[in-house]
């Protein structure tokens, strides 16, 4: 029996791997001759290409943001930000045309240290370059260029997604009209880095990573990127969440910490719930991600700042920017906390942006972004329903700009 | 539109940067953006009006006047804009040297608290007065800082500030004989437009 789709999914899509062979220079020096990027659309083109939207994943997402890949797959969960996607959701696909690719460097099927080098006939492993954001944002510009879109309409996207769009506003002024940046920052902080460091550390130090050969080994460095993805959900999550996940048990000052079995091992097996949830999740995270990808994308937020090519100063990187933002914060999100995004916002008001902002109170922590919140949602839509109105005015007037006299169409009747 | 922004927007200037503190849901800057094409900016706390705002296409920002202004430039702004909402900050005076720092010019509406209603309220029940401009008790009141015309001169005095401009108004925001008379007693509402 077929599943059965939601009315307000996109239904069943496919990725297209679309190839460039244009090469492209790396903000490193390094050259990628050519490379392929996987790629999802979700709703259509317009006449006059001015409803694009492009989505910019984080550290760990990719192409498949909506709707589903198997119809006979009933267990299949939906692309990562399907209930932001869809016919009469936020980005609407009656009205947008949505882009959203795996980023270069990523490893759910655009070119990266998973791919097979031509020169050695091995997968590039650590010989695949450090990408930064500016080069992805350079390769998502060649993905407009091929999909035929001179401007988007927004470019959207959470965390390391939002310094994409930060990047794009800032590299290419002209090719965008919205810049939507969610719970991100306008650099990483010390703590932030650190927290990567680790990540990389527990990666680098497994036995089975062979110095990022693990592929010629057939094995790959299980241990260290279950230890980098808890590490990682940690800082995702809030001291709340995770008190309302694991403290079910009623019990007077249990502070979020069921215990597994109901009762102390005295001994270092698991006791807390926590401990075996946190495993579960590193565990099977580490058998679908690749870890040279996750040690690259670490390096990819260390080095992010745009304000690096002028003077330090990001409200100059923004002065030049010619797009209306939007930035919005979570309370409990301590990885890129609200005083993050008020940098950002703060920055555009001094290089006279035009800006809206909102911190929304939420428990979920730095996940919050990725999770259907009420007040989060309602006003992704009222913007993007604004952004809409503009696109529909331009082709009015397009078409009351037209001659009146223009002789029959030819395909008229 | 309500008739105390009517007089207001003759103030602002074509084109000019606005920004209001307090925007509500921001029908005030949409209206000015569409008549006299301005650079608008708002400030509000209140989560649905910030809604109203970005449906309404108008930029806003979530921010707490009471922890002040400090990441607006100097002169940032040709117009700041606070309506009816002096009386519920915590400090009004730095707010109103901020306002002063960062805008060319500004503009504050109050309910004036020494109307001849109030007055005789006080005096003949001795109880805090309520009215239709201010409908609350005294222990529910956002209006903390109550003032009065008279008030707001004096501090104006004292810290030179220049009034470019005071209308004070009934209800329905009309202007009457006494109320030119005798603002203090007679007007509801004050409109001040001023700069240093």
């Amino acid at each position: 029996m077929a599943k059965t789709i939601p009315a307000d999914s996109v239904g069943l899509v496919g990725p297209e791997l679309i190839h460039f062979d244009e090469p492209l220079v790396l903000r490193s020096g390094s050259v990628i001759n050519d490379y392929d990027l996987m790629v999802e659309t979700y709703g259509e083109l317009n006449a006059d290409k001015s409803n694009a939207i492009l989505i910019c994943h984080a550290l760990s997402g990719d192409h498949h943001a909506a709707g589903y890949h198997d119809a006979a797959n009933e267990k299949e969960k939906p692309g990562w930000w399907d209930y932001c996607i869809g016919p009469g959701k936020a980005f609407d696909t009656n009205q947008f045309y949505i882009v959203s690719l795996n980023n270069l460097g990523g490893c759910a099927g655009s070119t990266g240290p998973s791919t097979i080098n031509p020169e050695t006939g091995k997968p590039f492993g650590p010989d695949f370059p450090i990408i930064t954001v500016r080069d992805w944002v350079n390769s998502q510009a060649r993905l407009a260029d091929h999909l035929g879109i001179e401007q988007w309409a927004a470019v959207i996207g959470g965390s390391l997604g939002g310094m994409q769009v930060m990047r794009w506003a800032i590299s290419y002024p002209l090719r965008l009209r919205h810049a939507i940046i969610i719970a991100a920052a306008p650099k990483l902080s010390a703590q932030n880095i650190a927290f990567n460091e680790i990540a990389r550390q527990s990666i680098t130090s497994d036995p089975d990573f062979h110095a990022g050969r693990y592929h010629d080994h057939d094995t790959y460095p299980k241990r260290g990127l279950t230890l980098a993805r808890m590490i990682g959900h940690v800082t995702y999550l809030s001291d709340g969440a995770m008190r309302d996940k694991f403290g079910k048990d009623a019990i007077k000052g249990n502070f979020g910490r069921d215990l597994r079995t109901g009762k102390l091992n005295f001994s270092y097996e698991v006791d807390f719930q926590v401990e075996s949830y946190l495993q579960y999740k590193g565990e099977s995270f580490s058998g679908q991600f690749d870890a040279n990808t996750y040690l690259l994308i670490t390096k990819t937020l260390d080095y992010f700042d745009p304000a690096v090519d002028f003077d330090s100063d990001l409200s100059k990187a923004f002065a030049q920017s010619n797009c209306k933002y939007l930035v919005i914060s979570f309370s409990s999100d301590w990885r890129f906390p609200p005083e993050r995004s008020k940098e950002i916002v703060n920055t555009l008001l001094k290089a006279k942006q035009q800006v809206s902002y909102l911190e929304v109170e939420a428990d979920q922590g730095h996940d919050a972004f990725l999770l259907p919140i009420p007040r989060y949602i309602n006003a992704l839509k009222s913007y993007l329903g604004c952004v809409a109105a503009e696109f529909d005015e331009q082709f009015d007037e397009k078409i009351d700009a037209q001659p009146e006299d223009q002789g029959e169409h030819p395909n008229a009747g | 539109m309500r008739a105390d922004l009517e007089i207001i927007q003759q103030w602002i200037a074509p084109g000019s940067r606005v920004l209001d503190l307090g925007c509500g849901d921001g029908s005030f800057l949409a209206h000015l953006k569409k008549e006299k094409a301005i650079r608008d900016c708002g400030l509000e706390i209140d989560a649905d009006n910030i809604n109203l705002c970005l449906q309404a296409g108008v930029n806003v920002i979530e921010q707490d006047l009471n922890k002040g202004l400090s990441n607006f430039e100097s002169g940032s702004f040709d117009t700041v804009l606070l309506a009816h909402t002096l009386q519920t900050v915590e400090r009004p005076d730095i707010l109103v040297e901020e306002m002063l720092r960062i805008g060319k010019n500004c503009i504050i509406t109050f309910p004036n608290f020494a109307h001849w209603r109030h007055r005789l309220k006080l005096l003949s029940g001795g109880n805090m007065p309520q009215s239709s401009s201010l409908p609350y008790e005294w222990y529910d009141t956002p209006n903390i800082h109550h003032c009065t015309i008279r008030d707001f001169d004096s501090l104006c005095r004292e810290r030179t500030i220049k009034i470019l401009h005071r209308t004070v108004v009934d209800f329905n925001h009309r202007s009457s004989f006494l109320m030119k008379l005798h603002p203090n007693l007679f007007g509801i509402n004050a409109i001040y437009h001023f700069t240093r």
